[in-house]
C-alpha cells in the first residue's frame, strides 16, 4: 500500500518532457554511448533532442551502413548496437541488416521515425508499415502508442535484444509521440510473462551427457556463436581439456576456441578443414554448443553424425531437434551449462585414439593451396594480413571467395574479433561493420577484407572514415570477378560466367583519395606487407587494392547435396 | 497429421500477425484458427488446426510460438482428452415439400433453424468437426447456399490420463 502511495507521488512530482526526451533518457539509462543512424523528416524531433544531450552519433552516409556498423559495433563489445533512421525509406533500408542480425543473433536496438498517428493508415509521405514488414525478421517489435509507454518499450526493448538468443528488436516511433509530453518517470521492473529465457541446464540432461562422455570414443564439440554470446570461451577450454574433446567450429564461432590449441580442429562445414568435418562425420558423440547445425554446416544430414549420439546445448529450445535428431537435449545458456557440466568432473571417456586420428588428418591433410611467383595468392593474402597483424586484430569480412579464406587463414586465438555475415550472407556488410567495431574498440586494429564486388555495395561510408579519421584498414581482395559465384559457375554450370566477371573497375587508390584517404595497389607479397606495416603504424584510414590471381577456387568444398566425407579439392 | 495447438497471447495489436506470419514462414499450413477473449481481459485465446508432417515438425510449431514475446503459453492438445467445438452456419434451398423432411433431419443433430425464407432456411449447428461435417453431408442433396464456420475451439477435459509420454526431441 504505502509502496504504490510512494511511486505515484514520484509521477506526480516529477515534470513532463518530450518522447523525444524520453528516448534520450531511455539511452542513457541503458548506458548507451553511441547511435548509428541518419535523419530525416519523422525524426527531426528525436535528431533535435539528441544535438541538444550531445549524444556520440555516427552520421553513416546510407541506412544500411548504420545498421551493419551497429551490428560489428555488437560483436566485438557484447552491447546492443543503437541504430536510428527515419520513417518510410529510412526504414526499409534496414531490412536487409535487420534479417541478418535475426540470423545471426546479433543484439540490436533499431529505433524508426514513423509518420504522426492520426495519418498512419493514410499512405501519407513517408509512411511504411516497417512493424508488418520486420515482424519475421525481427525479435520483437513495437510502435509506440502513448509517449508515455516509451521508457518501458525501450527498457523492454534493450533486456529482449540482449538476453536469451540475441536478437534485433525493433521500436517505431511517430512523430507525434516524439513531440508529446509525459512524466519522467522511472520504470520500475520490466514485466514480460511471455518471455523467460531458459539459463540454467535440466541436471537431468546434464547427467545423461556425463553418462554419454564417460562411454564416448570418440567425441566431438561443434561449437558456434553461442559461446561467444554467453562469454563461456573459458568453460569451453576447461570443458574440452577436461573430457579431451576435439573441437570443431563454426563459421561464427571462430575464435571461441583457440585456433593454436592441440584440441582445435579449425572450421567445419561447407569450406572446413578436412581433421573438422571428419570429426563430424565419423563421431561417436557429436556435442553442439550454441550452433544451429545450418546446413552450410552440416551438408546433406543423411550423412551427418550418423554414427553419434547428440547432443545439444542451445538457449533457443526451438533450435533443438529442428535440423537433427538430438538424443540429449539441453536447453541452457552455454556459459551455466559448460559450467554444469565442468563441476560434476564426470569420469572420463577414452579419447586418445580419436585425438590422434584427428590429429593426423590435421597435419597430413591441412588447408592448403598452390602457390606460384607471378601470382598473389589471396589465401597468402590472409596469411600476411595474419602475420603483420599479429594475429591480433578486428577483422570483419564480406560475403564471398575473400570470407572463406580470411576465415581459413587468419586464425583466432582470442574471441570477439571475428566478425562476419553468416547466416545471411550479405554483401555490403564487411566495411560498415568494421566501422562499428573500429567505434567500440578502438584500442584495437580494425581490418575489413572485402571483396571488389562486395565493396561496391557500401563503399560510400569510406566518408565515415574520412569524417572521424578511423583508422580502419580496408583490404581489397580484387579478383575482378564476383569470385564465389564465378566458382559454382566454373564448377556446376560448365564455365558459363554469367555476369560474374567484374572487368570495369573504378580506381579504388583514387577513389579512396576522392575521400581524402590514402590508397596503394599491391600486385606482390612485398607490397601487401610493406603497404599493411605503412598502414597499421600510420593509424590513419587506410584503402589497399590487392590483385590477387583471379581464377582461385575456395576448398576444401562440399557440393550441395554431398555429405561431409565427399569433400572435393582437399589437397587444393 | 492434423494437429490442434492452443496458444495465449496477449491481447495486444500484431500478435496475431506474428502468431500466422510464423506459421506462413515455416511453411505450416493454418487449416482453422480461431481467437477469442479468455477470462482476463488482456490474455486472449487462439485455437490453430493445422497440418504437420510428423511430430517433430509439430514439435517445432510449437516451439517456434512459444519463442515469440507476446504469446505466453503454446499447448498441442492433439493427443490430450479434450472436448473440442465448431459452429456453422448453414443455408440449404427449400421448396414446401422439403421443408418438414429437413426439420426432421436435423433433430439429432440438435441443429436449430436460425432464419426462414421461402427459398431457404439457415441453420445453426455446434459440434466437433465430424459431426458439422456429417450434417453437411446429409444437407447436401438440397442445395447448400452458403456455409460459414468458426473453426474449432478447444479446451482439454478436466480429467486427463495419465499416460508416460516419452518424446524423443521433447524438452518442454
Ligand atoms: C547482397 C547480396 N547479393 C548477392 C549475393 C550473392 N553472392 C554471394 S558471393 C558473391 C560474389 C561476391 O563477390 P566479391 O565481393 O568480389 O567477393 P569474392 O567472392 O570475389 O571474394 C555474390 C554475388 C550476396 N551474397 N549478397
Ligand atoms: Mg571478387
Amino acid at each position: 500500500m504505502k509502496a504504490s502511495w510512494v511511486a505515484e507521488q514520484k509521477t506526480v512530482e516529477s515534470s513532463l518532457v518530450s518522447g523525444a526526451e524520453l528516448f534520450i533518457q531511455g539511452l542513457q539509462n541503458e548506458n548507451v554511448d553511441v547511435v548509428f543512424g541518419y535523419p530525416g523528416g519523422a525524426v527531426l524531433p528525436i535528431y533535435d533532442a539528441l544535438y541538444k544531450a550531445e549524444m556520440k552519433h555516427v552520421l553513416t552516409r546510407h541506412e544500411q551502413g548504420a545498421i551493419h556498423a551497429a551490428q560489428g559495433y555488437a560483436r566485438v563489445t557484447g552491447n546492443p548496437g543503437v541504430v536510428l533512421a527515419t520513417s518510410g525509406p529510412g526504414a526499409t533500408n534496414l531490412v536487409t541488416g535487420i534479417a541478418d542480425a535475426m540470423i545471426d543473433s546479433i543484439p540490436l536496438v533499431i529505433f524508426t521515425g514513423q509518420v504522426a498517428t492520426k495519418v498512419i493508415g493514410t499512405d501519407a509521405f513517408q509512411e511504411a508499415d516497417i512493424v508488418g514488414i520486420t515482424m519475421p525478421i525481427t525479435k520483437h517489435n513495437y510502435q509506440v502508442q502513448k509517449a508515455e509507454d516509451l521508457p518501458r518499450i525501450m527498457k523492454e526493448a534493450f533486456h529482449i535484444a540482449n538476453t536469451g538468443r540475441k536478437g534485433p528488436v525493433l521500436i517505431d516511433i511517430p512523430k507525434d509521440i516524439a513531440v508529446n509530453n509525459a512524466p519522467l518517470k522511472e520504470v520500475s521492473d520490466i514485466h514480460l510473462p511471455g518471455y523467460q529465457p531458459t539459463l540454467k541446464p535440466n541436471i537431468l540432461q546434464v547427467k545423461r551427457l556425463n553418462e554419454a562422455l564417460q562411454m564416448a570414443k570418440k567425441p566431438v564439440l561443434l561449437t558456434g556463436a553461442g559461446v561467444l554470446a554467453a562469454k563461456a570461451e573459458e568453460e569451453l577450454l576447461a570443458f574440452a581439456e577436461y573430457y579431451q574433446i576435439p573441437v570443431a567450429q563454426t563459421l561464427l564461432g571462430l575464435g571461441g576456441f583457440p585456433a593454436d590449441h592441440p584440441l582445435c580442429y579449425g572450421m567445419a562445414g561447407m569450406h572446413g578443414t578436412y581433421a573438422a568435418n571428419m570429426a563430424l562425420y565419423d563421431c561417436d558423440l557429436l556435442i553442439g554448443v550454441g550452433a544451429r547445425f545450418d546446413d552450410r554446416l552440416t551438408g546433406n544430414l543423411e550423412h551427418f553424425a550418423k554414427k553419434a549420439v547428440v547432443a545439444h546445448i542451445d538457449i533457443d529450445p526451438a533450435e533443438i531437434g529442428k535440423n537433427v535428431p538430438t538424443e540429449i537435449p539441453i536447453v541452457g545458456c552455454a556459459k551455466e551449462t559448460l559450467k554444469a557440466l565442468n563441476q560434476t568432473c564426470g569420469e572420463k571417456g577414452n579419447s586418445s585414439e580419436w585425438v590422434i586420428q584427428l590429429s593426423k588428418y590435421r597435419s597430413e591433410l591441412p588447408l592448403t593451396y598452390k602457390s606460384n611467383d607471378k601470382e598473389l595468392k589471396p589465401q597468402k593474402l590472409m596469411e600476411i594480413l595474419h602475420e603483420v597483424t599479429k594475429g591480433a586484430a578486428i577483422v570483419s569480412t564480406d560475403v564471398g571467395q575473400h570470407q572463406m579464406w580470411a576465415a581459413q587463414y587468419y586464425t583466432f586465438s582470442t574471441s570477439n574479433r571475428w566478425i562476419t555475415s553468416g547466416g545471411l550472407g550479405t554483401m555490403g556488410f564487411g566495411f560498415p561493420a568494421a566501422i562499428g567495431a573500429k567505434v567500440g574498440r578502438p584500442d584495437l586494429p580494425v581490418v575489413a577484407v572485402v571483396g571488389d564486388g562486395g565493396f561496391q555495395m557500401t563503399l560510400q561510408e569510406l566518408g565515415v572514415l574520412q569524417d572521424w579519421e578511423l583508422p580502419v584498414i580496408v583490404v581489397i581482395v580484387n579478383n575482378k570477378s564476383l569470385g564465389m559465384v564465378r566458382q559454382w559457375q566454373e564448377i556446376f554450370y560448365e564455365k558459363r560466367y554469367s555476369h560474374s566477371l567484374l572487368d570495369i573497375q573504378p580506381d579504388f587508390v583514387k577513389l579512396a583519395a576522392a575521400y581524402g584517404i590514402e590508397g596503394k595497389r599491391a600486385e606482390n607479397e612485398d607490397e601487401v606487407r610493406e603497404a599493411l606495416e605503412a598502414a597499421l603504424s600510420s593509424k590513419k584510414p587506410f584503402v589497399l587494392d590487392c590483385a590477387v590471381s583471379a581464377d582461385e577456387n575456395v576448398y576444401p568444398m562440399i557440393a550441395p547435396g554431398k555429405g561431409l566425407h565427399e569433400m572435393i579439392g582437399v589437397r587444393g | 497429421m492434423r494437429r490442434i495447438i492452443s496458444a495465449t497471447v496477449l491481447n495486444e495489436s500484431g500478435v496475431l500477425n506474428r502468431l500466422t506470419g510464423l506459421l506462413t514462414k515455416r511453411q505450416f499450413n493454418i487449416e482453422n484458427i480461431t481467437v477469442g477473449h479468455t477470462e482476463d481481459p488482456a490474455v486472449s485465446k487462439v485455437t490453430l488446426t493445422v497440418w504437420v508432417e510428423d511430430d517433430r515438425k509439430a514439435e517445432q510449431l510449437v516451439k517456434q510460438l512459444h519463442k515469440q514475446i507476446n504469446i505466453l503459453k503454446v499447448r498441442d492438445l492433439t493427443n490430450m482428452a479434450l472436448v473440442s467445438r465448431e459452429l456453422a452456419l448453414i443455408k440449404v434451398l427449400t421448396t414446401p415439400d422439403t421443408r418438414s423432411e429437413i426439420k426432421m433431419l436435423i433433430e439429432p443433430f440438435r441443429a436449430t433453424v436460425l432464419d426462414v425464407s421461402l427459398e431457404n432456411v439457415t441453420l445453426e449447428v455446434t459440434g466437433d468437426s465430424e459431426k458439422v461435417d456429417a450434417l453437411i453431408e446429409l444437407l447436401r442433396p438440397y442445395g447448400i447456399k452458403e456455409i460459414s464456420r468458426t473453426g474449432i475451439t478447444a479446451i482439454p477435459r478436466g480429467t486427463q490420463k495419465k499416460v508416460l509420454e516419452l518424446h524423443p526431441y521433447s524438452i518442454m
